[in-house]
């Protein structure tokens, strides 16, 4: 039964969501703005850069001056290699904790959930150390590795929620028309648990892409993804408000995208299950 | 129900994930006690001996730390305080019924999938640059002086920064449990009388309430380690307004000082897991049930 709601609350409610949701979204959109216009037109004052003409001098500007493309393939590199390694060792893992849960499989839960609070400010200097040892400072595969183990807590976590609430009398049932495990997995469950492996990817694609700890520690140019290309703006050069505003615009477009379509993902991913 | 197979089975597909996990996290965790112990800075390999307590003596004494430690906290509560108040109140409003419901839960949204270096760049020029910023215009069109922000309150304003991405966070969370409430209990309680204030307060909020943890707990867990939006904006200054815990450690590993930063780092996460345990035994029961 639907509450009744007169036409003039609605229409209030609606105006006030609408400019507090503006608001919240506004530095996101005067970047996007921003960054379709000259250097000189950027940094004048607000009626200033609605009145001016529109160019995109600023992304050619971007791309020419610092190799955004090469950043840009770390960044895919990164955030897509470590969520697939991760779902790699993720997937058996949470399957067998799900479907086949012993004595222990609460406190191994609990266990994998506590190396995600260990801060990664304890931990800089020993990765670090290792990283100079190993030569996999500021290198792809060095930092794959490291995304991959921060994240892999939440992989399978996320992926344990999900395997979760797939029914256990289908497996049953299966199992009782004679489905060896094998067939069992790749007939019964897999097509089941492709839309909980698809969220935990596309989260998990998201808080890689926006890592910025690891990703400025150890990088420096080679391996160094958007998050430390955009960190290279920090110290201000002549006027670049709208070449800092075309980066950046690159830099949150693709992941702005995905997250909108993560939205109900990301509550259960980030809460470990916690709030669904 | 399962085979003496399938259970050796499942304890082999458990066991990559549990080896790695456990390589990631004793190795490093020794390395760090291990050093933390050492004199040992990469500017001088070869005077390298047992320093004791000293790493911890000198971090602790210095008085960046004491700045940092206080720095840090005012970071996570300040940036709490805005968020959960904030979130409630956006929770409150996007779970009223009006047009366009979807749009503006994506612009409300959109802040938490900005990357950190993005999003403090963005607030540091675009908006807080005393000369050219956006706010900068606003005051002198009133006739007022543009405040300086990250110069001369770079705390608070580090504060606003943070708390604009996570704000998102904390609203998607609480929208979510506003939802799941049994919307029959409002209207009882609405014939019953109740005004908006009795039913915020008596209905709404208890049924909040373990979600408002959960986000809490969750915050402080990525709060205490907030390092890109000071490194993009402050540098930890001016002085050491700015620094907080992270920032002060990545700053002694980048003098070589491996002593002091494992030392450092030992003290880091000894904070944060007076959070995670509160955080382990919340989610610890929701496994039960």
């Amino acid at each position: 039964m639907a509450r009744a709601v007169t036409p003039q609350r609605k229409a209030t409610v609606t105006v006030l969501a609408w400019v507090v949701g503006l608001v919240i979204f506004f530095p996101i959109l005067w970047t996007v703005l921003l960054s379709f216009k000259t250097e000189a037109d950027a940094i004048g004052t607000p009626w200033h850069v609605l009145a001016s003409s529109w160019t995109t001098e600023a992304y050619a500007t971007v791309q020419q001056r610092s190799d955004y493309l090469h950043h840009f393939w770390n960044s895919v590199i990164l955030s897509l290699g470590s969520t697939v390694i991760g779902l790699i060792i993720g997937i058996p893992s949470a399957w067998a904790m799900a479907f086949v849960p012993g004595k222990r499989t609460k406190d191994v839960l609990m266990w994998m959930l506590s190396t995600k609070m260990m801060p990664a400010t304890g931990v800089l200097v020993p990765i670090y150390l290792i990283g100079i040892k190993t030569g996999l400072l500021d290198t792809r595969t060095g930092l794959v590795i490291v995304l991959t183990l921060i994240n892999l807590p939440i992989i399978i976590w996320m992926l344990y929620t999900y395997f979760k609430e797939i029914p256990g009398e289908i497996l049953e049932a299966a199992r009782m028309d004679g489905a060896s495990l094998w067939n069992e997995i790749r007939y019964v469950l897999t097509p089941m648990a492709i839309p909980g492996i698809a969220s935990t990817l596309l989260l998990n694609v998201i808080l890689s892409w926006n890592e910025a700890f690891w990703t400025l520690r150890l990088t420096t140019t080679n391996a160094a993804p958007l998050t430390a290309f955009i960190a290279s703006y920090s110290s201000p050069e002549g006027l670049f408000f709208a070449k800092l505003s075309a980066a950046s615009t690159l830099a949150i477009a693709p992941i702005l995208i995905l997250g909108w379509f993560s939205q109900k993902q990301l509550v259960r991913g980030l809460t470990f299950g916690a709030v669904k | 129900m399962a085979t003496a197979q399938s259970r050796r089975l499942a304890r082999w597909m458990s066991m990559p994930a549990i080896i790695v996990l456990l390589l990631w996290m004793v190795v490093p965790l020794a390395m760090t006690l291990y050093f933390s112990f050492r004199r040992y800075n990469l500017n001088y390999p070869d005077r390298q001996g047992w320093a004791g307590w000293n790493n911890y003596y000198y971090f602790l004494t210095d008085p960046a730390f004491a700045a940092a430690f206080q720095n840090t906290l005012v970071l996570v509560i300040g940036v709490l305080i805005i968020t959960v108040v904030g979130g409630i109140l956006l929770a409150l409003l996007l779970d009223q019924p009006f047009w366009g419901q979807g749009i503006v839960r994506v612009l409300v949204i959109a802040p938490f999938f900005v990357m950190p270096t993005v999003s403090a760049l963005v607030w540091k020029n675009m908006f807080m640059n005393p000369v050219n910023g956006l706010f900068a215009h606003a005051a002198q069109a009133v006739g007022l002086q543009p405040i300086d922000f990250l110069g001369h309150h770079p705390l608070s304003s580090i504060v606003g920064i943070v708390a604009w991405a996570w704000l998102p966070f904390a609203t998607l969370i609480l929208l979510t449990a506003l939802q799941s409430l049994d919307r029959e209990q409002i209207e009882a309680s609405e014939m019953d009388g109740a005004g908006f204030g009795a039913r915020f307060f008596y209905i709404i909020l208890p049924h909040m309430t373990r979600s408002i943890t959960v986000v809490i707990l969750i915050q402080t867990i990525f709060l205490l380690g907030i390092y890109a939006e000071i490194l993009v904006t402050t540098n930890g200054g001016p002085g050491t307004q700015s620094m907080n815990l992270p920032y002060l450690i990545a700053v002694t590993t980048t003098q070589q000082d491996v002593g002091g930063a494992a030392a450092g780092g030992v003290i880091a996460i000894i904070l944060a897991n007076i959070v995670a345990i509160f955080l382990m035994r919340m989610i610890g029961k929701n496994l039960e049930s």
